[in-house]
Parts: structure tokens; sequence; C-alpha cells
């Protein structure tokens, strides 16, 4: 099988890389590319664990072709930080404790930006319905969706 | 091993040419959020993926000229929740497209996918068909169009003939005093395949209903318009009668399976439930709005 | 006791150690590992509920360009089942054996049959498809009912049964008193028979392992599990490779839940690595997963209770049947053990049946068996409570078993905790707070309590002081729970430095001395006791080493606050020696400081809890929501109280999915209809309120911090709260899992009541 040529743009650099047409964002990401922080809980967009924002969108990578990505730009939870500054985010969840195992923390990290982009100051309902496509089962969501709103205040407060 | 062939066509007449060229082996591909499921799960192995999104009247939102909507099929429910007035005109088919899947599911899933997937279960089907969508399909021998509630034809299967891929839905100018709804029955929150779900549009009057329509997903083979239920919505000031005999009405016209996701008797009490509180929420909006 | 007091980081909300790679996406769990030539495993598995296996041709896959080995049972090591048990923990091997690659017959579908490795995932699933396998198609039976019927397919023939083969694999019974004379004193007596079905555990890693064997034989393994010894000694069994050779390396764990605490892939990933001479990596599917391992057993239970008019429990009686899927194993001991234990009964008797059906074989979920059991005592005692026309919480305090009280189970209590959980629960915002209006659905409120074991066992850790004065800490067990964080607090606070100068990793097999599982909500209980006792050692050096410095007696020197100072009569006549100096000076003072401590731990005092429960019930649709949730616990010490709440509110919210939606579906065909998260319905964020919790702490005078384990106790009452407010909301009582929305408005049906004030 012919693999194809891939350009884009990953956490604001561009990156080129070759994948079989059937292989998914997240195949490309944790393969190839070598980004192995989005996680593969299910492979059909019901966990979240793969969570990735495609041109600003949060989607699921592995319910995205690889070669879909030519010419757009992917963000992963390796981006998040910049440099050795997290993000209010990734503070928030180390301090508030709103992790245990850590399978489900990218994606519920990416998709807490995400929701903080478009709605800076979330109800906890609506919190709560934006991080139901990502599965957690340690926590019972309790302290994540603490941190995602102590977190959106603080930035507010900003 | 099966070759796989990408392509991202930036005409829709390229891509019928590769699609009808490549027969029964090719796919089309919008937000992909069936489609790769069913590839991972080895239930499908296409030969020929024609990426439609590249194409800009698949992803284009527009106003007609009298006053409808022309939404491309690939466009996905988060696009079309940011546009400005799409939502306003018709909250029930904007809700619905919103409900399939999550949050990372919305920002690639289409309502044309939803309907050429052919489940019973899709939920945007049932509120595009209470809202009288039509649907314009380009194939090798030209364009047509086609009522929304036509195009499923069975479980994974529609109406389409070979090559014909599915352009754009054309939803009708409002009157006033409009407005729509849809519901669904999961048994969580969020995450499901409707049980049950239940579009309904309506049209009123000093508070007598004089247009209705009710589409019905996930109680038979295909999305259901149940001409009865609007019927009996017709006329009404949606008084307890009336909304019982709609209900009747849907339930009459379930005909569901038992499977993992609810039983027969379930889904038909449901059915009519669902009715009773989409018609009333959709009568809320048609007369908050004036 | 020595419970350190004026603590600086004990009960401290610290980062954890893992926190910074977690966040980052730094952290390696199983599936990110690879190595140079590393080629993929698949496994090719049955699609019969149970069949003879007649012969298995492997040429053709073999002969597929790509694939570099193929392993059948044939290479696994066989443990003959007429030579009886060869136990490893509560495992059989004989079982364990025919679990990760069937031999004679396959026995649930997934159950696998034959492995390839190839150099890529596609070619090895092609290849797989290329084996053929002969089957003798068997009648099969899921349910337990089914399974016990007198005519029911036979899962394992040399089992008997009263003589005759059967499924029933095996008995428990704890027994206290006499249950007859004990009825015979009761004014009122209700049984009822509930069911469960199989829940999974639910972990969101699928099962995955990268192993490589060199020529030699030297192996190494990285996988996700409960226990990396555990990796070893099964891999070894099954392999035939000594536990010497074989590097068990514990990747970051992405959830197990008891789901871990045995192994699929590894022996076969490590056969497949030896005979293809490249290290080969697997990574189960989530299919696989739901398919092929966990989850645990579906249930049917009949619970007998009897009470006098003013509320004493005078006899009780628990039959508990559970499924042990393909092969003996459910946890009895789980559901007969814990589910009477928060009471003091006189007369008492509580059976457990382990029956095996064509389902795949259970794996331990927190509290193995305790909360199938407490879902059916807690729903009568709930009824009892009522028909005697007392408060449900007054009730069990009335019965609570205390210091004294002897457990069915063997044990007479020291000073529990279980009493004071019921109080708080009764003196809790929650319990006060009016139900509150529910707009058109109807309200509930339901309590109930529950018990787990606990358990010590072996733990390693190694303590050393790094050449710049910092601490490594280096434990044996898995990190499920955020252990790491709360020895991170412990060592600090002995060794009176930040909490940040000590680093907590979890060793390898070869790098660390034996420890035993993580599970049974053992891992700080046990590690902290390893750990405390290598950090003491390291001080008794340091107060030597200063010593020998300043020339005094090491008597006179004591340590705090990071470093050593001389007490009378030498008090203030030298500058106090940090914990840094004295490491800058460990070379020419005797050398390199660190100690290491294994223990067989003992002093696991079990866990109590009491939680309190409030639903909402759509009576059109028949979907009950959980809109308030308190959990009280006994936690003994909250060593990190975060922690300890995330243990508390992760247990709560996978009962509530037990409870309302999660359980194995199947087909007409005996295949599971559900296998992915999209039908196997988990709660999700937007189906669970805040978790509150209330942590009682009455430390464990055996433990030199207070630990009692916290993991396992919040899942076992939780069933059973949330029936007792469905039933307080609607008035009828739900005897079978899950309340799903249609068994809710079956149920319905019939004519309802209002909500209970």
């Amino acid at each position: 099988m012919a693999k194809v040529h891939v350009t884009t743009t990953i956490n604001g650099e561009p990156m080129e890389f070759l994948c079989e047409p059937n292989d998914t964002m997240l195949d490309a990401l944790r393969g190839p590319l070598g980004l192995t922080g989005s996680k593969e809980g299910c492979a059909s967009g019901d966990c979240g664990a793969c969570s990735i924002t495609l041109d600003d969108r949060l989607v699921c990578s592995c319910l995205m072709l690889a070669v879909e990505s030519e010419g757009h730009e992917i963000r992963t939870i390796e981006g998040m930080a910049q440099g050795d500054r997290l993000h209010p985010l990734q503070q928030k969840f180390l301090e508030m404790a709103a992790l245990q195992c850590g399978i489900c923390t990218s994606g519920m990290l990416v998709a807490s930006d995400a929701l903080l982009k478009k709605n800076p100051d979330p109800t906890e309902e609506e919190v709560r319905f934006w991080l139901a496509g990502n599965l957690c089962r340690c926590t019972g969501y309790d302290k994540i969706v603490r941190a995602v709103m102590e977190t959106a205040a603080e930035m507010r407060a900003q | 091993m099966t070759e796989l062939r990408y392509l991202a066509p930036e005409t829709l007449d390229e891509a019928v040419g590769a699609f009808a060229k490549a027969g029964s082996a090719a796919r089309i591909l919008a937000g992909g959020t069936d489609l790769l499921v069913q590839m991972r799960s080895g239930i499908l192995k296409p030969g020929v993926i024609v990426d439609i999104k590249k194409i800009p009247e698949m992803t284009a939102i527009e106003e007609t000229a009298d006053g409808g909507f022309r939404i491309g099929a690939a466009v996905s429910g988060m696009a079309l929740a940011e546009h400005g007035k799409f939502g306003k005109v018709w909250p029930g088919v904007l809700e619905a497209v919103n409900l399939i899947g999550s949050k990372q599911v919305q920002g690639r899933a289409s309502a044309g996918g939803n309907l050429c997937n052919g489940s019973p279960a899709g939920d945007s089907v049932p509120a595009m068909v209470a809202a009288g969508a039509i649907v314009t399909i380009q194939g090798p021998d030209g364009r047509r169009e086609m009522k929304v509630e036509d195009v499923p034809a069975g479980p994974g299967r529609t109406h389409l003939k070979p090559g014909e891929i599915l352009v754009s839905f054309k939803l009708p100018p409002r009157p006033p005093a409009s407005s729509d709804a849809y519901l669904r029955m999961i048994p969580r929150t969020e995450m499901d395949i409707a049980v049950v779900g239940c579009g309904v549009s309506l049209t009123m009057k000093d508070g007598t209903v004089t247009s209705a329509r009710v589409g019905l997903g996930a109680v038979a083979p295909t999305v259901l318009l149940v001409e009865d239920a609007a019927k009996a919505l017709i006329g009404s000031k949606l008084d307890d009668a009336a909304l019982a005999k709609a209900a009747a009405a849907c339930s009459a016209a379930c005909r569901p399976i038992d499977d993992k996701r609810g039983t027969i008797a379930y889904r038909t009490k449901v059915a009519g439930v669902l009715l009773k509180r989409t018609a009333t929420i959709a009568a809320q909006r048609a007369t908050q709005k004036n | 006791m020595n419970v350190v007091t004026n603590n600086k980081w004990i009960g401290q909300r610290t980062i954890r150690p893992d926190g910074m790679d977690k966040v980052t996406g730094r952290a390696q769990f199983a599936a990110d590992t690879t190595m140079p030539g590393m080629i993929w495993g698949k496994i090719l598995r049955s699609p019969h509920p149970h069949a003879r296996i007649r012969s298995i041709d492997t040429s053709k896959a073999e002969k597929l360009p790509g694939v570099k080995a193929v392993v059948t049972s044939k290479d696994i090591v066989d443990f003959p089942i007429e030579k009886g048990a060869v136990m490893l923990g509560i495992q059989d091997m004989r079982w364990m054996c025919r679990n990760v690659m069937a031999r004679d017959k396959a026995l649930f579908p997934g159950h696998p049959v034959a492995a390839v490795a190839a150099t890529t995932e596609a070619i090895a699933a092609e290849a797989c498809n290329l084996i053929e396998v002969d089957y003798e198609v068997l009648p099969w039976a899921i349910e337990i009912e089914d399974a016990l019927k007198p005519d029911a397919p036979i899962l394992h023939e040399f089992n008997k049964w009263e003589g005759k083969p059967s499924n029933i694999v095996g008995r428990l019974e704890h027994k206290k008193g006499d249950i007859e004379q004990g009825f015979k004193q009761a004014d009122i007596v209700i049984e009822r028979t509930f069911t469960t079905r199989p829940v999974h555990q639910g972990y969101i890693e699928p099962h995955a392992c990268l192993i490589s064997v060199a020529p030699d034989g030297k192996t190494t393994i990285w996988s996700s599990s409960q226990g990396q010894f555990m990796v070893r000694a099964m891999t070894a069994h099954l392999t035939g490779i000594p536990q010497s050779d074989i590097r068990a390396i514990p990747a970051e764990i992405g959830g197990g839940f008891g789901g871990k605490t045995i192994v699929y892939l590894e022996p076969v990933a490590t056969l497949l690595a030896k005979k293809s001479g490249r290290p080969v990596k697997m990574v189960m599917t989530r299919e696989e997963v739901m398919r092929a391992t966990g989850p645990t057993s579906g249930s049917k239970s009949t619970v007998k209770i009897g009470a006098t008019k003013d509320g004493k429990i005078v006899a009780a009686h628990g039959t508990f049947y559970l499924q042990a899927g393909a092969f003996p194993g459910s946890p009895i001991r789980g559901a007969a053990g814990c589910s009477f234990t928060p009471y003091d009964i006189p007369n008492l008797l509580s059976e457990g049946y382990d029956v095996c059906s064509n389902r795949s074989k259970v794996a331990a979920y927190r509290a193995p068996g305790a909360p199938i059991g407490a879902y059916a005592v807690e729903c009568v005692l709930d009824e009892v409570a009522e028909a005697l026309k007392m408060d449900p919480l007054d009730f069990r305090a009335k019965n609570a078993a205390k210091e004294g009280t002897k457990a069915a189970h063997g044990p007479v209590f020291p000073r529990i905790g279980y009493l004071e959980t019921v109080e708080a629960a009764k003196a809790s915002p929650h319990y006060a707070a009016p139900l509150g209006d529910g707009n058109g659905k109807l309200r509930g409120r339901g309590v109930a309590s529950g018990f787990w074991f606990n358990a010590g066992g072996e733990s390693s850790a190694q303590v050393n002081i790094t050449e710049d004065g910092n601490v490594v800490v280096t434990t044996g067990h898995p990190d499920i729970g955020g252990s790491r964080a709360g020895i991170a607090n412990i060592c600090a606070e002995l060794l009176g430095i930040d909490y940040r100068r000590v680093s907590v990793i979890i060793g390898d097999t070869q790098t660390v001395g034996f420890s035993n599982l993580t599970g049974g909500s053992r891992v700080l209980f046990a590690s902290s006791m390893v750990v405390t006792q290598s950090t003491e050692k390291i001080i008794q050096t340091l107060r030597e080493r200063a010593a020998k410095i300043w020339n005094i007696d090491p008597e006179a020197v004591k340590w705090e606050n990071g470093a050593a100072h001389p007490v009378s009569p030498n008090a203030g006549q030298f500058e106090p020696l940090t914990l840094e100096e004295l490491a800058d000076k460990a070379p020419a003072m005797g050398g390199p400081i660190g100690a290491g401590v294994q223990l067989n731990t003992q002093g696991a005092d079990g866990g109590f809890g009491t939680h309190v429960c409030d639903v909402e019930v759509d009576v059109d649709l028949g979907i009950a929501r959980v809109i308030r949730y308190t959990a009280v616990q006994d936690v003994g010490r909250a060593i990190h109280p975060g922690y300890v709440e995330g243990q508390l509110q992760g247990g709560v919210a996978q009962g509530i999915g037990w409870a309302l939606n999660e359980e194995y579906i199947y087909t007409k065909e005996g295949k599971v209809d559900n296998p992915g998260f999209l039908d196997y319905r988990m709660p999700v964020c937007s189906d669970l309120p805040m978790i509150d919790c209330i942590m009682v702490e009455i430390p464990n005078p055996k433990h030199p911090q207070g630990v009692k384990g916290v993991g396992e106790v919040p899942l076992v009452p939780v069933m059973a709260a949330v029936a007792n407010a469905i039933y307080n909301a609607l008035g009828k009582r739900f005897y079978a899992l899950p309340m799903s929305p249609p068994k809710v408005l079956e149920k319905l049906d019939e004519p309802i009541r209002q909500a209970a004030e």
C-alpha cells in the first residue's frame, strides 16, 4: 500500500509525515509523529481520550483520517503548555486532584480548553454537558468540573 | 489487503465522477464519525473515499432569496450552531443536529452524513422531516430533489442511486409564529443513540395550530413522517385531548424492535410521551416569538 | 500508637508526583512504548460461547508474508487439571493457562484460541483470519439459572457437585449462632430475591504490552497492570521462563479497579516475541476488552432478615449465587463475607455459590462481591426498617457492629468506625435537607452502608538520599489512586523536608523487592509501612553521622525540620546539620545513605461507609437520575485528602452506573451485544451531581500513620442507596439491576404514589 505524504501544522510547528490512507489522525499522532499524549480508549469516538483540535475545533482524532489534516492546524495536549509554563487548566488539575490514573487527562484538558475559549464563564451544567464526550472512570468527574470552573473564574479575573 | 484511495475533490462534478467511477467500493466522507467507526471495526472496507469537505457548496450555510435556508450536506453541527440566524428560525433542527454525539463529534458530524448513514435513530432526521426539508442530490444523471423522508430505505440503506451524492438540505421559509423542537429519549443524559426521537414543527395563529409536521425516529426501519399526529394537532390549541390523540397516533405509527437500546413496549409508549413534550416546546417557541 | 501529630505534609493536598507528566501528555502508559524492530501481535478469538476445539491449522497464516510467529495452546505451559491447584494469590494457574489460550474447549465468545505476530497490525489481523479452527459447537449457558438447570451444558465435566457433573464449582459459608432459633425470635421477617447483571470495570485504557525476549531468554515486559510481580510470576508460570530472567516494568496504568490483577496478553506476547526474535506489541481493542476481560459476576441473591419489634436484628440468612464465567473463582468471599458485617447479628448464615457459565472469566472489581451482597442486604434492611417504622439510619445504628463484635467471617472487631459513619450521615446537611420540588418528577432519598475487608500483605520499598540531599523512594506497587502522593507526604513529614524534595517512583521487578498486587485497598496501608520503616532507618543513620561529625553520642542527636540537632547536654553547641550537608559529607562519613525494608504487613483494619442518595425520577420516561449524593466513610487517616475523596467519588460514580444503566447484554447467540462505550453505558459527566464526601478519621492503631484502605468501600453501598432512594420516590421496590428506563417504566405501569417527604 502506497503511503500518503501529508503536510500539516501541529502545535504551531510545520510537520510532514507519511501515513496509510486509512490511518486515523490518532494513528499518525501516536505513530510517525511520536505524540503519544493523545490516547486510544475506544477508537469509536465514545471516550474522548484522543481529543485534539482541528483548526481550533474540538474533535476526536480517532474519528478523523490523518490525510484530512493536510493544510490544517492540529493542536494536541503536547502543545498546551507554553515551554515550562503550564496552561492554567493544567495547573488547576494538579492543584485540585482532578486526575487519578491520567488516561483521560489529556483529552479532558484539551476539551476543557476548547470550552473556555468558546465560553469563558460556563455554568456547572454547561461544563458537564461539554465534557460528556470525555469518559473518566476514576474521579466521578467532581474534581474535574470544579477545576474547570475555578480555572475559568481565575482566567476571567486576570 | 484492499488498496484504499483517498480523494478530496474541489468541485462537485469531480466528486460525482470519482464516486460513480469507483462504484460500490466507494464511500463519501463528510464528518466521518460513522464511516471511520465502521472502517475501524472491520464492517466496511472501502476502496475509495471521496472527501466532500473541500467542495464549497457542501460546507455552505445560505439564506435563500425566499427566506429559507440551504445547508450543505457536510456542514458540521458546531458550524450550524455558530450561524447567527439559523438557530433562531429552526431551533429544533439545530438542537437535533447537535445531539449527534459529543462536542467532539459535533465538530465533525453533519446532517448529510446522519441522513445517508441510514440509521432509523439518526437524531437530525426526524427534525428535518418535521421541518419539511428537501434534499438536493447530484449524480451522474444530474441534479434532483427529494423530500427528506423519502431518502431512507431501511436500516443502513437509502434511496440514493449509485453514484449520487447528497448535496444540501433546503428548509422552507417560515411563516410568522412558527417554530420547531426535537426531543429524544436516551438512558443517559448524553452520548447515547436515540431510543426514540421526535421532531415537531408547527405554525400557530391565535393559540391554534394552523400547520404541523411530526417526525419520529428509532421506532421503525426508517424515520417516520406521522401525518395522523400532525392532523390531531392542527386546528387544536394543544389541549390535553389533542395532545393525547397526537400521542396515540405516534404510538400507533411505531413498528419498533426489541434491542439492546429499548423494548417494543417502551419505545411505543415513549413515542407518545415525547410527542406531547416536543409539541409543547415547539408551541411555546412559536408563540414566544411574537 | 505512633500517629504523627502537628503534621506539615500528612493531610495536605500536595501535588501528586506523577501529575506533571499526566497533564502534559508525557506519562508513558503501556501502549505508548515502542522498540526498534517491534512487530505486532493479534489474538484469534472463539466466535462461539462453547465449543470443543477439534483441531487448529495455522499453516496458511504462517505462510502469509510479514507473519513472524504463531502461537497456540501447545506453546503455553499446561497445568493439568488432575494434578490439582497451583495457586498464585487467588488465581489457580490451571484456569489461567486455559484462560489466556483455550486448550480443549473454547468457553466464551472472545476466548483466545491462537495468536499471530506480524510486521503490521493489519497483517497480523489478516493472518488470524487464515487460521482454520475446527470447532464442535456445544450447547451453552450464560445466566445463572440456565447454568444450574439439571440438563445444563456442563463447562467442566470433571467438576462434581453432590456427586454429579455440575457448574457449581465452589461454596463458602460463614455462620454464627443458629438462624432457625433466631428467626423464631423475630417479630418481622422479610425475605427477597435479587439479581444483578455482569458489569465491567470500565478502565479507559485497554490492556496493552510490549515484550522483548533476547536470544539468551532475558525478557523485558512493559505493561499496564495492578502488579508487575504478578505479571512476572504468571508469565514465568505460563512460558517456563524463570522469574529471574523476566523484568516486568510497570507502565502508568490507565485504570484497573481490579480488572488488571490478572494477565491476558503478557504470556502470549512473550511467546510470540521468543518465537519471532522480535519485540512484540499487543494492544486490545475496546471490543476485546469488553468480550474477553473482566467483568465482575452477575448474581442471584436471596436475603432473609428477621428483627424484633424494638428494632433489633435477631437473624439473617443470605444465599449468594455468583457467575464465575468460564473458570471457577467468582468473588463469593466478598459477597458472603462482607454483606452483613456492618451489623451485630447473633444468628447468621451467609452462603456463597460459585457458578461457571459461558462468559469471560470474572476478574476482581472494586471490593469484589461485596457490592453484590450489600445490594441485597441493604435493600432488605430498608424494608425491615420501614416495616418497623424506624428511620433507616437509626435502625442501622441500633444494630451496628462495634469494638468486640464478632464478625461471622471470623475476626472480633477492634475499634471500628462504622457507627460513626452512620451518625455522620444522620448529622449531614444532606440528610437534614428537604428533598425539594422535582418540577413534575418524583424525588426520593435512600441510604445504605457497606464494608470491605481491606488487606495488608507483602510490600517492599527502598528510600535513598541523593548526593545533593534529596530523596528518592521506590516502591513496588503500580499507583492507581494516588499512592505516590500519599507516600511523598509521609516521607517528607518524617524527614521534615518539603514534599517536593521527595521523588516517588514505582520500581520494576528487578529493581525493587517483591510487592504484592495493587488491590484489596492495601497499597497505601502497606507501602507506607515499609517506607516509614525505611525512612526511620535513614533518620537513625543521619543522627549517627551527625553524632560522628560532632563527636557526641547518637542518642544526643535529634532529627527535626530536615536537620540533625544536638540535644542536651550539647544543645546549642553545634550548628544543625541539614540533610543536604549530611549528604554532601556522606562519602567521607560512611558512604551512601539509604535503606530498604520488606515486610509481609499485618494489621489492616476493615473499612465501613454509609451513603445518602437523592434521586429524581421522570415517571413518563422511566429515567432515574441521582441528583445529590453524600458518601461517609471511616478512612482511618486521610494522608492526602484530595485523593481519598477521589476514591470515594470514583467509587460512587461506578456504583451509580451499576445501579442505573451498566450491564452486559447478550444476543440470542450468546455473544455480548454491547461491547463498547456507546452501549455499555458508564456514567458521563452530565449524568452525575457533585459527590460530597465526609471523611470520618478513626486512625488504625496498628499503622504508623493510622491508615486504613479506602478504595473499595465506596462502591459497596451505592446500588442499594440508589435502589432505596428510587423506592422512596416511587413507592415501588426494584429487585433487579440495572434500574434502566424500560424496567422502571414497566414497573410504573402499576399505580404510583406521591414522593415521600
